[in-house]
């Protein structure tokens, strides 16, 4: 059996016009913070890394000591299954520099974009928030968040995803996060994240030299609504010199580009119909006229 | 022809050979670790951490080797779409390589992930469907496609159990016209579905941003992801194939061999070239030379994978010998690809990186066994490969082993 090359060549475009319907793909667009978005300012130069926030942090949201590392102590190294906040400190030379992490409640998070039925999502003041009910454990968020803030109860059978979720039960009672709450020196601060952009900025203003003049999270992945201040480099804080578009928004792009209103893949399985069966057409009519090959 | 599977017929041969105890040997310690991972969760069996978040069950089993057993749906391709009738043969070798390959790979999720008993919930929850998660297009459309394949498989399971004359024999006559008159439409949706979500799981890893190195993080991880599915598809067909049929005794004509070899190895020069493009137009061909050395996967992939190619094409007359090498070849090349996107060159920002430990490589191994003791007992008991005897005896004996 010979297929004629110009039947091949047909069955080739059409699959590729198949294809090409869609390709006119929407923009999915770049998301802005909603209008009721809270936040935090963290300002590296007033932080005296006396970790009253990682102790408070604990205590808001019932989270275990961490005594792994020294049986007397909450010592934990990093953000981990029982740490959603931590003061670090960076030191070089003659250099040093405080940083607070925690989550950086990205305007567009790629967590988010990543999660299959929204166990993680942007909810109330658009503070991204985890949901064990709709949880597999995938970890598909470790893999997609730029700043590896999500943690995992390794050592559990029924193992949670732990990130700071900007003491949202307190919020919703009219308080504030307990990191913010209990700072001695307000280097971290929570308001809404318009008024801390303006405060971030006017900060910068005021004080010439005092700051890297540049707002960390302003436009970083699509912006955050943690929004950092800093003497040194963000990056020595472990803060990644990200792109201004997030990975979240290209994804869409490329994702929703193939699969608008799920156009091809029906068109794709339309073509292979067609096909299949003409071809199925004449093998039978070669088999009948020839018997056989 | 949807369904002319004639000369199929199964492999009289013992079943409990040395290789197939070994497998289920293999297979079953798997199952024990896994019941201890359930028991006391993940950490404790696992070198994941929580910068290197998946291991070697998702980046491997399911990543990387759910397109070694893309065989199925490439091969289908080929006869149903491309009219290859030639190749009609190896349809049902194919398909079987694919289910029980895809079979594994849910399996091996279903272990990797925390709470899997949350899982129905991807699939009852609609309303809850996140339109942008490339995972959940993944997840949905692989465990579809699994259902399509042993749907495709059918008819080799009911044409056997239609010669009993019980009440499963009489299903089985019952059941075989209606699986054929429906079958075309089945193996459309077999096409349509590997498309989808082979090329997603490239697409996965475009959300992981500069977590993935520049060589292989691109928009165009989906076409990459596509184009060597079909590579190690179709070269996994061969090898497995060859090695089947060497071992069985089994009747295979050389040319037809040479000539999907063929069409593997310009389907690689596709790939390949398409490669240097992307480097070249996000202009990262400055860093191939730029000594670093992530550089070594990515000369290893375009080596193997080219090398292979190049042999194959090279080749006028089959050489069995030669076509089971540069097979070797481009499996290795192929799955080397995968394996560089989304585990060597994902690169967290603390740099970590991931090395299974050895009950996570046992695991792997117990779920390829699983592989080979389901398609052993499938060969042995139902029509998969053709029934005639050889008619030449392939130059083959250094390769037969399995």
């Amino acid at each position: 059996m010979t297929v004629k090359r110009r039947d091949f060549l047909r069955t080739v475009i059409a699959a590729g016009a198949a294809a090409a319907v869609p390709a006119a793909a929407e923009a999915s667009g770049t998301k802005h913070a909603p209008e009721d978005a809270v936040g935090m300012l963290y300002d590296a130069t007033r932080c005296i890394g006396c970790k009253a926030c990682v102790v408070a942090c604990k205590q808001a949201n019932d989270m275990p000591a961490d005594t792994r590392l020294d049986p007397l102590h909450d010592m934990p190294m990093n953000l981990n299954d029982r740490t959603r906040n931590i003061i670090k400190l960076y030191e070089e030379d003659e250099k040093r520099s405080y940083v607070k992490r925690q989550c950086m409640h990205c305007i567009d998070p790629s967590c988010v974009g990543a999660c299959m039925i929204g166990a993680l999502d942007k909810r109330e003041h658009g503070i991204v928030t985890w949901d064990g009910n709709l949880c597999i454990g995938c970890r598909y968020c470790h893999v997609a968040c730029p700043y590896d803030i999500p943690k995992f109860e390794w050592d559990k059978r029924v193992p949670k995803v732990v990130k700071c979720e900007l003491c949202n039960h307190r919020i919703a009672d009219g308080g504030e996060p307990a990191c913010c709450e209990v700072c001695p020196r307000e280097a971290v601060i929570y308001g809404r994240h318009k008024d801390l952009l303006a405060e971030a900025h006017r900060r910068i203003e005021a004080s010439p030299g005092r700051y890297i003049d540049h707002v960390y999270g302003e436009h970083e992945g699509g912006g955050t609504q943690v929004l950092y201040l800093s003497h040194v480099p963000f990056e020595d804080l472990g803060l990644p010199a990200l792109e201004d578009k997030p990975a979240s928004q290209l994804t869409r792009e490329v994702q929703h580009g193939i699969y608008k209103g799920f156009v091809a893949p029906v068109a794709l399985y339309g073509v292979l119909g067609v096909v299949m069966m003409r071809n199925k057409r004449m093998n039978e009519k070669k088999e009948n006229g020839e018997g056989g090959h | 022809m949807s369904n002319h599977h004639k000369d199929a017929a199964p492999i009289m041969a013992p079943v409990l050979t040395t290789t197939f105890k070994a497998a289920l040997l293999l297979s079953l310690t798997a199952i024990g670790i896994v019941i201890y991972r359930f028991a006391n969760g993940l950490g404790p069996v696992t070198a994941m951490t929580d910068t290197q978040p998946w291991g070697i069950w998702k980046l491997f089993n399911v990543i990387a080797l759910t397109a070694v057993a893309s065989g199925g749906y490439a091969v289908a391709l080929l006869v149903y779409v491309l009219n290859r009738g030639k190749y009609h043969s190896l349809v049902r070798h194919g398909l079987l390589t694919s289910a029980v390959g895809y079979t594994t790979a849910i399996f091996a999720l279903g272990i990797d992930v925390g709470s899997p008993w949350n899982f129905w919930k991807v699939f009852g929850w609609t309303w809850a469907w996140n339109f942008d998660s490339v995972l959940l297009e993944v997840a949905l459309c692989i465990t579809a496609y699994l259902l399509v394949l042993w749907s495709e498989m059918s008819p080799a399971f009911l044409e056997r159990w239609s010669e009993r004359s019980d009440g499963l024999g009489k299903f089985a006559r019952a059941a075989l016209p209606r699986i054929n008159s429906m079958l075309i439409w089945i193996i459309g949706l077999g096409i349509l579905l590997p498309t989808m979500h082979q090329s997603s799981l490239g697409s996965l890893y475009i959300l992981a941003g500069p977590k993935v190195h520049p060589f292989w993080q691109t928009p165009g991880l989906p076409l990459f992801f596509l184009l060597s599915c079909w590579i190690l598809g179709y070269a996994a067909v061969v090898l497995t194939y060859i090695i089947t049929s060497a071992r069985y005794n089994r009747h295979f004509e050389q040319n037809k061999l040479l000539s999907l070899g063929h069409v593997i190895a310009w389907i690689i020069l596709a790939f390949l070239a398409l490669r240097v493009g992307d480097l070249a137009y996000r202009g990262q061909l400055g860093r191939v030379v730029s000594g670093d050395p992530f550089v070594l996967g990515l000369l290893a992939e375009f080596l193997l994978l080219g090398s292979g190619a190049v042999m194959l094409l090279r080749l006028k007359t089959p050489k069995l010998g030669v076509i089971f090498r540069t097979g070797v070849l481009i499996i290795l090349g192929g799955v080397l690809y995968r394996v560089d996107a989304v585990w060597i060159g994902f690169r967290p920002v603390g740099g970590a990186m991931y090395f299974p430990s050895l009950p996570e490589l046992i695991v792997t191994m117990g779920f390829i066994s699983m592989q080979v003791v389901a398609y052993l007992l499938i060969i042995k008991n139902f029509p998969i490969l053709d029934a005639m005897p050889r008619e030449k005896r392939p130059n083959l004996k250094p390769q037969v082993q399995a």
